[in-house]
């Protein structure tokens, strides 16, 4: 079970108030976190990642573990800490804008 | 009871603004969609309950809401806008070839009869369609394949189709216009189209009567009238009594002939609105006079309509979007600022009473007369 914090946006369009959870597989990766998270929340689709591209959108952030994975492919495996729930993976807007 | 709702797209939210059919106590509800530009927000002619929102941010891209209940709740719907087929490129700013890329929905124009089916106009450039309420969106993808396709370039704001007017006698002929491309015209229901830009003049372009090329920004038409058009290009107010056929100019005796809105008395075909902008680099009103100008005799001819408007120190911007009218008598017409103003007047432009004063800046108000 994978812990995952959306920003302030994103839950009001999930219509949750905390974090969320979704269930990976031991070979969890930014890419399958993500497709779990989508399946879950339908209306996610397209707000993180683009429809038809899939590509992550220039203003969203990947974190976890104090480190920055925006730019990691999306198979890249998951720090262990957030395979085991331990710490989540953050889904962050960037500090942009106006 | 007869009344008015007036729905306000913002750059940071919607709100809804209601009254009776005084139009003097106004309730304001929002913002719904916090923190969202809101490009434009509509209601369906067959259901005034209905309505559509395009929702949008650079972080998170494209929504669209509907509601059921009149603008109380709200759903997301579909938001997947993809181009049909391969997708091509236009021209881009230093004039090389740029793939299509859809960034945001500018207009959704609800079909007149079905509440299910709402038109697209997209950025970049292309109509989408869909007829399940939201839920799916279709390119209705003859616009962008026309010959002319490749050679359409953006304007300042993007390659944005922001103009959909559709036909109460005929549901097959569809107009379009596009910044910086021109003014389309369907006769089949969206697959093929023609540009109607005949007696179109513009002299930032190579080829000033080209057949493309026009940034038109805004057209209005009454629905009495299926064939007369009214547009504010970029610069020049025109006119075109033969579905779009040709084009003439009306400017007349305007302080300036640029600007965004344009739009018509829901009562008197004749009668038409504008708001003139000092120039296409200083985009506030001239002499820092907000005014609208108002023309009774089809455009040439106009007066300028001050009472309760600000004349001094006012420098905002009236979108393209920002302008509406009710079908109460006296008609209503309504406009919303970038400097977070919706002025309303119930007199037909004589006298203007600000709903609010203090929104973001307002990107589109349209107004659904509620009987």
């Amino acid at each position: 079970m994978i812990r995952v914090v959306l920003p302030a946006h994103l839950r009001t369009l999930a219509k949750v108030t905390d974090e969320v959870t979704v269930d990976v597989d031991r070979h969890a990766t930014i890419g399958s976190v993500l497709d779990a998270l989508e399946l879950r929340y339908p209306v996610l689709r397209g707000t993180i990642r683009d429809h038809v591209t899939r590509q992550r959108r220039p203003f969203v952030r990947f974190f976890a573990c104090e480190e920055d994975l925006s730019h990691d492919p999306p198979d890249t495996p998951l720090p262990e800490a957030v395979v085991t729930g331990a710490e989540p993976f953050l889904v962050v807007g960037a500090m942009a804008g106006g | 009871m007869s009344g008015v709702r007036v729905l306000v797209g913002t750059r940071k939210g919607a709100f809804i603004l209601t009254s009776d059919a005084k139009r003097q106590q106004w309730d304001v509800a929002g913002p719904h969609f916090g923190g969202w530009e809101i490009y434009h927000m509509k209601g369906s002619p067959a259901d005034s309950n209905r309505l559509y929102a395009s929702q949008s941010t650079g972080w998170f891209g494209q929504l669209i809401q509907r509601s059921d209940d009149g603008g109380t709740t709200w759903e997301a719907v579909g938001k997947t806008f993809a181009y049909e087929g391969p997708t091509g490129t236009h021209q881009w700013y230093d004039g090389t070839p740029h793939p299509w890329e859809f960034k945001r929905v500018w207009h959704l124009e609800p079909s007149l009869t079905d509440p299910d089916t709402v038109y697209a106009g997209v950025e970049d450039a292309a109509l989408f369609r869909t007829t399940d309420g939201g839920q799916t969106w279709h390119e209705l993808a003859g616009l962008r394949r026309h010959e002319s396709g490749s050679a359409w370039a953006p304007g300042a704001g993007g390659l944005c189709l922001h103009t959909i007017v559709l036909d109460p006698t005929n549901a097959d002929r569809i107009f379009v216009a596009i910044s910086a491309a021109g003014a389309f015209r369907s006769d089949d229901g969206g697959q093929s189209w023609r540009p109607i830009n005949r007696g179109l003049r513009s002299e930032g372009i190579p080829n000033p009567t080209a057949e493309v090329g026009h940034c038109v920004h805004r057209i209005a038409r009454h629905p009495s009238r299926p064939d007369v058009f009214f547009m504010q290009k970029h610069w020049d107010v025109m006119r075109s009594d033969d579905g779009g056929e040709s084009w003439r100019e009306v400017s007349g005796n305007l302080p300036t002939d640029f600007g965004f809105v344009i739009d018509v008395h829901a009562h008197e075909p004749e009668t038409i609105y504008v708001v003139p902008i000092k120039s296409d680099s200083e985009h506030y009103p001239p002499d820092g006079k907000l005014r609208v100008y108002r023309s009774r005799t089809g455009g040439q001819e106009w007066e300028a309509l001050t009472s309760g408007l600000p004349q001094r120190d006012c420098y905002v911007n009236v979108l393209r979007d920002a302008m509406s009218v009710d079908t109460l008598d006296p008609c209503g017409v309504y406009f919303g600022t970038t400097g977070g103003q919706v002025y309303a007047s119930a007199d037909a432009g004589d006298t203007w009473t600000p709903i609010v004063r203090d929104l973001p800046p307002v990107v589109s108000v349209e107004v659904q007369t509620l009987s």
